[in-house]
C-alpha cells in the first residue's frame, strides 16, 4: 500500500490526534507523526470514512494542528527480528539504545501477534531450574508456562526477577531471558541493568527498557515489542526464551489511560472493558508449538494497587495465566528473601512437569506436603496468639517450629545463592522431618517408613 | 440479488457499513477483501452494524462486504465427534493445515465437517414413505461409542421418492429426496445446517429425575445434579474451576460431552487434547474422545467468536440430543462470555447496566441456561442437554452480576472456596455455601439405585457438617481443647468426612472416579461409627479410646486402598470398626 501523507489534523487531546479527509486507512496500520523535524509514531485506533483517529505512541506534547503532518505507512507496527537482537539494548519501540546501529534484518514481524492455534501447541512438561527453593519445589516453573509474580510496592520483585533472569540465563546454551521493562523507574532500571551486567549476562538477553518518564503510549508497545523478538528466539530459532515482563501494572495504567482519552466506557475501577482480552493479547503469546523445539515462558511481575489481589489487575492477570507467585509483605517485615507466600500462590502446570522422569519421584508428594502442613501453621499461630504458645498440644509445637524453619531455612535463601532441585527437595525434607511422621499423611507410607528418608537423601546428579 | 455493500467505519471488531436494502438482523457477512466472517447486529436505514468474528487490521473504509443471506449457523452432521473447533464451527485442525503454521490465519474459509471421509450409512426410510421433521431415516456409526441417527431437516415434510442404497456415502452425498405437499422436492444430505441461536426444536419438556453420575463424590452425594439440569461452577481464580470441569468431561456418564473452552488458556485446550485420547471412558472402555467434541475459542482468539462459541456448543449439544442421547455442556467460563457481551456492547454505543454490561445480560444467560432440560423430541426419542457454566467472578466475589444473574437459572450452585484451595483441599467445592435443587426430585432414583437410606445418610452428614461449622468458630478464638468431648468428637468425624469423603484427588488411579455405591459405603461407615462413638461418650470413655489412630487412620484412607471394583473390602474396615468397638465394650460395659 502506497505511503499517504496528509496535514489535516484537526484535533489533538491527550495521546490522540484526529486526521480528516484521509483515504484509503486502514484500522491499525502505523503512522508517522512529523512535526519540525521530529517523527514520532502511532496507530490508528478508528477509521471511517473521513477521518482516522490516531493513537501517538511518543506523547502529543509539542504538536500543533497547522504545522503537523502525518503519513500512513500503510502496514502495522512491526518489530525487525534476526539472531543479532541477543546482547541488545532497545526501547519501548524497538529502537536500539545502545549506540550500536539498528538491526539489519529483512525479516519484520507484525508486534501485534496472532492468535496460536491451540490444536499447534504441545502440552509444555519440561520445568525449568529457576535456582529459587520456593519456586521449583512448591511453585514449580514450566517451560512454555505463563506465570506472574504478584507484589506491592517496596517489595523486592525486582531483585527477584534480576535472580530469576541470570540463573536462567546461563543455565544453559540455549537459554535467553527477554526482559522488558515496563514504566520502571530509572534508578530501578539502573539496579537492574547493573545486576545483569555484573553477572555478564546481558549477552544471554535482550532489553527492551520504557522508563516511568517515557510517554506512556509506548508501554502498550514495550511487551510486544518484546514478546516478538521472544517469539522469533522460541519458535524460528528455537531456543528457550524467558520474557520478564515488569511492571505489568504500568502498562494496565497506561492503557486505561488511554481508554479515557477515546471516551470509551469503563469497567471496572475505570479499566476499559477489554482489559482482560488485552492481557490475554499478551499472555497466551506464551507456549510451545509443534515443529519447534523452542519454548516462550513468560515471568509477568505486578504491583499489587493497595497490595489487593482481588484489584482488576491481578485479578484478570490470574484467570489467563497458569497460576501466580505471590510476594508477602508480612514475610518481607520479617526479613525473609525471597518473601514468596506459597499457600495463595500456585503453579498450574507443575503437575505434570515433576516427578519421576522429570524432576524426582517425591517430589509431588512433598510439595503437597509442604503445603497442607505450612496451611496449618496459620491456624496454629492464629490459635496461638490467643491462648498462648504454651497451652499448645505438642503437635501444635511443632508445627510452630515447623513454620518458623520452612521459612527461615526453605525460603528464605540468598540473592546469589542458586539452588538445585536436589538441595531445593533435601532441604524440604529436612524442614517437614520437624513435625511427628504421624502427621505427614500427604507422603506415601513406604516412604516414610524408609528409615533413611530425609536423612540423607542419595544425590542422584 | 446483489449483496455487496461498503465499509463505512472500522472500530476494533465493530464495523459499520451501508444499508442497501438487503440485510437482515443476525445475516452472515463476508467483510473485506479477505472475507471475516461477521454477522449484523444492528441495522438502521442508513447503516448496517456488524460484528466481526477475525482480528480486523487491515480493514478500511471503502472496503466490501458481502451478505450471504443466512443467518449465522453450524454445520449438523458425521464427523463432530472427536473434532475441536474455534468459536464459530471452524474446525481447527483443518485451520492448522490450511494456515501453514501454528498461528490461526484470516479469512479461512472451509467446511466444517470431514466432507471427503465416507461413512457406512444404513437407511430407514425407503420411497413411498412419509417423513416429518427430526424423524431418524438413516444411521451412522459416526465413533467407538456413538451411533450418529441422521434425521429429517426442519421444513421437510411430505413422501420420500428417491432413496439411495444403504451403503458408503460421503457428507455432502444426497441420499433420500421428499417430496412436500406442494409438490416442492428437498434434496437430503448428510448434513443439515440450523441457525445458532436458535433452539432446536423439541416435543416436551420433562422433569428431570435421573442424576448426571459425575463419580465426584461431593457432587453426586451431596450436591447432585439432574440429566437435563443445570449448574454453576463459580470461583475465583485457582479454586479449580478448570479442574473441576475436566472431571465433570472425563467422568460425567453422558453419552456425549460438548467442552467449551470460552476465553480460557490456550494451554487448557491443548492439555484437553493430548489427555482425552489417552483416557478410557469407564462405562463404555472406549477412548474419551470417542464421545466428545471440544469447541476452542481461547482469550487470545478475537473476542466476538468467543461470543457465538457457548451458541455453537449448546447448538451442537441438541442435535445430539435430538438423536436420544444425554449429553452435558461444560462452559468454561461463561463469565468470559459475559465479558465478549459486554466488550461488543461498549463499541456498540449502548447505555450500560451493571458493572458496564449491557441490559440484555440476564435474559441472555437465562435464554442460554433453559436450553438444558430433558425433553421428548419430535421423533419421540428421549434425550436431555445438561449445562454446567464455570462462572469466574472478578475477585471471587459473589455479587458481580454474572454470578447473581446466573443463580437465578441454574438450580445448582457448586461454589468453589478459595481456603480449601489454599490448602490444596480438592475439589474445593464449599459444602455449606453450595446448593442443589434436584436432591429432592432425585431422592427416588438414589433409594432405588443405591440405598434405602441413602439421603437419611446425606442429610445427617450435612448436619453434622453444619454442627462443626459452628464449632469451628469457637475454636478459632478458644482452641480445640475447651470444647466437651461429644463437641470434639463431632469435630473428628466431621475432619473424617471433609478428608476422607469430601477430599478427592483428581491424580489418583483408584480413586479419581468413585462409583455412588462406593461414596454411600464409605459415609455410611464413617456414619455409623460416629452413632456407637457417641454411645461411648456418654459413658464418659475417653475420645483417645474411641478415636483409635488406626481406626481413624484407616477411614480417612480408605478412599485410597479401596477400588471401586472391590467394595467387598469395606466389609473388612467394618469388621475391623466392629471389634473395636466390642472391645471398648468389653473394657467398658456397663
Amino acid at each position: 500500500m502506497a505511503v499517504r501523507e496528509y496535514s489535516t489534523v484537526s484535533k489533538i487531546y491527550g495521546p490522540i490526534v484526529v486526521v480528516e479527509k484521509v483515504k484509503e486507512v486502514s484500522y491499525n496500520e502505523v503512522v508517522e507523526i512529523i512535526h519540525d523535524s521530529e517523527r514520532r509514531l502511532g496507530t490508528v485506533i478508528m477509521v471511517d470514512e473521513n477521518c482516522a483517529v490516531v493513537q501517538v505512541f511518543e506523547g502529543t506534547e509539542g504538536l500543533d494542528i497547522p504545522e503537523t503532518r502525518v503519513r500512513f505507512l500503510g502496514k502495522p507496527l512491526e518489530m525487525r527480528v534476526s539472531k543479532d537482537v541477543i546482547g541488545r539494548v532497545f526501547d519501548g519501540l524497538g529502537r536500539p539504545l545502545d549506540g550500536l546501529g539498528e538491526i539489519l534484518s529483512s525479516d519484520s514481524r507484525d508486534v501485534n501477534g496472532s492468535a496460536i492455534n491451540p490444536v499447534s501447541r504441545i502440552y509444555p512438561r519440561n520445568y525449568i531450574e529457576t535456582g529459587v527453593s520456593a519456586i521449583d519445589g512448591m511453585l514449580t516453573l514450566i517451560r512454555g508456562q505463563k506465570l506472574p509474580i504478584f507484589s506491592g510496592d517496596g517489595l523486592p520483585h525486582n531483585r527477584l526477577s534480576v535472580q530469576i533472569a541470570r540463573q536462567v540465563s546461563s543455565l544453559k546454551e540455549d537459554f535467553i531471558v527477554v526482559f522488558s521493562a515496563i514504566g520502571l523507574k530509572k534508578h530501578d532500571a539502573d539496579i537492574l541493568m547493573k545486576g545483569f551486567e555484573e553477572f555478564g549476562v546481558l549477552n544471554r538477553m535482550v532489553v527492551f527498557l520504557n522508563l516511568a518518564d517515557d510517554p506512556t503510549v509506548e508501554r502498550i508497545s514495550t511487551p510486544r515489542m518484546a514478546l516478538t523478538v521472544a517469539e522469533y528466539l522460541a519458535f524460528d530459532e528455537n531456543m528457550n526464551v524467558l520474557v520478564i515482563m515488569n511492571d505489568m501494572t504500568n502498562y494496565c495504567e497506561a492503557l486505561r489511560e488511554i481508554s479515557n482519552y477515546r471516551g470509551e466506557i469503563p469497567g471496572r475501577k475505570g479499566y476499559p472493558g477489554y482489559l482482560y482480552s488485552d492481557l490475554a493479547s499478551l499472555y497466551e503469546r506464551a507456549g510451545m508449538v509443534k515443529d519447534s523445539s523452542g519454548s516462550l515462558t513468560q515471568i509477568p511481575v505486578l504491583t499489587m494497587p493497595g497490595d489487593d489481589i482481588t484489584h482488576p489487575i491481578p485479578d484478570l492477570t490470574g484467570y489467563i495465566t497458569e497460576g501466580q507467585i505471590v510476594l508477602s509483605r508480612e514475610l518481607h517485615r520479617k526479613g525473609i528473601y525471597p518473601p514468596i507466600d506459597v499457600l495463595p500462590s500456585l503453579s498450574r502446570l507443575m503437575k505434570d512437569g515433576i516427578g519421576e522422569g522429570y524432576t524426582k519421584e517425591e517430589h509431588p508428594e512433598i510439595a503437597n506436603q509442604l503445603f497442607a502442613s505450612y496451611s496449618r501453621v496459620q491456624d496454629v499461630r492464629a490459635i496461638a496468639s490467643i491462648i498462648g504458645e504454651d497451652e499448645l498440644s505438642s503437635v501444635d509445637k511443632s508445627y510452630l517450629k515447623f513454620g518458623e524453619r520452612f521459612e527461615r531455612e526453605f525460603i528464605s535463601q540468598g540473592f546469589d545463592e542458586r539452588r538445585s532441585i536436589e538441595e531445593t527437595l533435601n532441604k524440604a525434607w529436612d524442614v517437614l522431618l520437624t513435625l511427628p511422621k504421624s502427621e505427614l499423611t500427604r507422603i506415601k507410607r513406604e516412604r516414610l517408613e524408609d528409615e533413611n528418608a530425609g536423612k540423607s537423601e542419595p544425590d542422584e546428579s | 440479488m446483489n449483496r455487496v455493500s461498503i465499509i463505512r467505519k472500522v472500530n476494533g471488531p465493530v464495523v459499520v457499513g451501508k444499508n442497501i436494502g438487503v440485510f437482515f438482523m443476525g445475516e452472515m457477512v463476508k467483510v473485506g477483501e479477505m472475507k471475516l466472517v461477521g454477522e449484523i447486529v444492528s441495522l438502521d436505514e442508513e447503516n448496517v452494524t456488524i460484528q466481526v468474528y477475525e482480528e480486523t487490521t487491515g480493514l478500511k473504509p471503502g472496503d466490501p462486504f458481502v451478505g450471504t443471506g443466512r443467518p449465522l449457523s453450524v454445520i449438523l452432521g458425521p464427523g463432530l465427534i472427536g473434532n475441536i473447533y474455534d468459536g464459530i464451527q471452524r474446525p481447527l485442525g483443518k485451520i492448522e493445515e490450511l494456515s501453514k503454521g501454528f498461528y490461526i490465519g484470516r479469512g479461512i474459509e472451509t467446511f466444517p465437517l470431514d466432507d471427503e471421509a465416507t461413512w457406512e450409512v444404513e437407511m430407514l426410510k425407503k420411497v413411498g414413505d412419509t417423513v416429518e421433521p427430526g424423524e431418524f431415516y438413516a444411521k451412522v456409526r459416526e465413533s467407538e461409542s456413538i451411533i450418529h441417527r441422521l434425521m429429517i431437516p426442519k421444513d421437510v415434510r411430505g413422501k420420500v421418492i428417491e432413496s439411495a442404497k444403504s451403503g458408503k456415502y460421503r457428507v455432502k452425498d444426497v441420499v433420500m429426496v421428499v417430496k412436500d405437499e406442494d409438490g416442492e422436492k428437498h434434496e437430503i444430505k448428510l448434513y443439515q445446517s440450523w441457525p445458532v441461536r436458535t433452539p432446536r426444536f423439541y416435543r416436551e419438556k420433562l422433569m428431570p429425575r435421573i442424576p448426571l453420575i459425575t463419580g465426584q463424590r461431593v457432587i453426586d452425594m451431596f450436591f447432585p445434579i439432574a440429566k437435563g439440569g443445570s449448574a454453576a461452577i463459580p470461583g475465583g481464580f485457582g479454586t479449580g474451576k478448570t479442574m473441576t470441569q475436566h472431571q465433570l468431561a472425563k467422568w460425567a456418564d453422558a453419552d456425549v460431552i460438548v467442552y467449551i473452552g470460552c476465553g480460557e488458556r490456550g494451554n487448557e485446550m491443548t492439555e484437553v487434547l493430548t489427555e482425552f485420547p489417552k483416557l478410557v471412558d469407564p462405562r463404555t472402555g472406549k477412548s474419551l474422545m470417542d464421545r466428545t467434541i471440544l469447541i476452542a475459542n481461547t482469550s487470545n482468539m478475537p473476542v466476538s467468536a468467543r461470543e457465538a462459541s457457548i451458541y455453537t456448543g449448546v447448538t451442537i449439544a441438541e442435535y445430539y440430543r435430538d438423536m436420544g442421547y444425554n449429553v452435558a455442556i461444560m462452559a468454561d467460563s461463561t463469565s468470559r462470555w459475559a465479558e465478549a457481551l459486554r466488550e461488543i456492547s461498549g463499541r456498540l454505543e449502548e447505555i450500560p447496566a451493571e458493572e458496564g454490561y449491557p441490559a440484555y445480560l440476564s435474559s441472555r444467560i437465562g435464554g442460554f441456561y433453559e436450553r438444558a432440560g430433558k425433553v421428548v423430541n419430535l421423533n419421540g426419542s428421549e434425550g436431555s442437554v445438561t449445562i454446567i457454566g464455570a462462572v469466574s467472578p472478578p475477585g471471587g466475589d459473589l455479587s458481580d452480576p454474572v454470578v447473581q444473574h446466573t443463580k437465578r437459572f441454574v438450580k445448582c450452585f457448586w461454589a468453589l472456596d478459595r481456603d480449601l484451595a489454599y490448602s490444596r483441599h480438592y475439589p474445593s467445592i464449599n459444602w455449606l455455601t453450595s446448593y442443589s435443587d434436584y436432591t429432592e426430585d432425585l431422592d427416588e432414583w438414589f433409594r432405588k439405585n443405591v440405598d434405602e437410606n441413602f439421603s437419611k445418610y446425606r442429610k445427617r452428614a450435612m448436619e453434622l457438617l453444619n454442627e462443626d461449622d459452628r464449632l469451628q468458630q469457637i475454636i478459632k478464638i478458644m482452641g480445640e481443647d475447651v470444647l466437651p468431648d461429644d463437641q470434639k468428637l463431632v469435630v473428628s468425624i466431621a475432619r473424617m468426612i471433609k478428608v476422607g469423603i469430601l477430599q478427592q484427588n483428581a491424580y489418583s488411579e483408584i480413586d479419581s472416579f468413585c462409583s455412588l455405591k462406593r461414596g454411600f459405603m464409605m459415609l455410611k461407615i464413617v456414619m455409623d461409627f460416629y452413632d456407637r462413638a457417641v454411645e461411648f461418650v456418654k459413658k464418659k470413655v475417653a475420645l483417645s479410646q474411641i478415636l483409635k489412630e488406626d481406626i481413624v487412620e484407616t477411614m480417612m484412607r480408605m478412599k485410597e486402598m479401596i477400588g471401586n471394583d472391590e467394595l467387598e473390602k469395606f466389609e473388612d474396615v467394618r469388621k475391623m470398626i466392629d471389634s473395636h468397638f466390642e472391645e471398648l465394650e468389653r473394657i467398658y460395659g456397663s
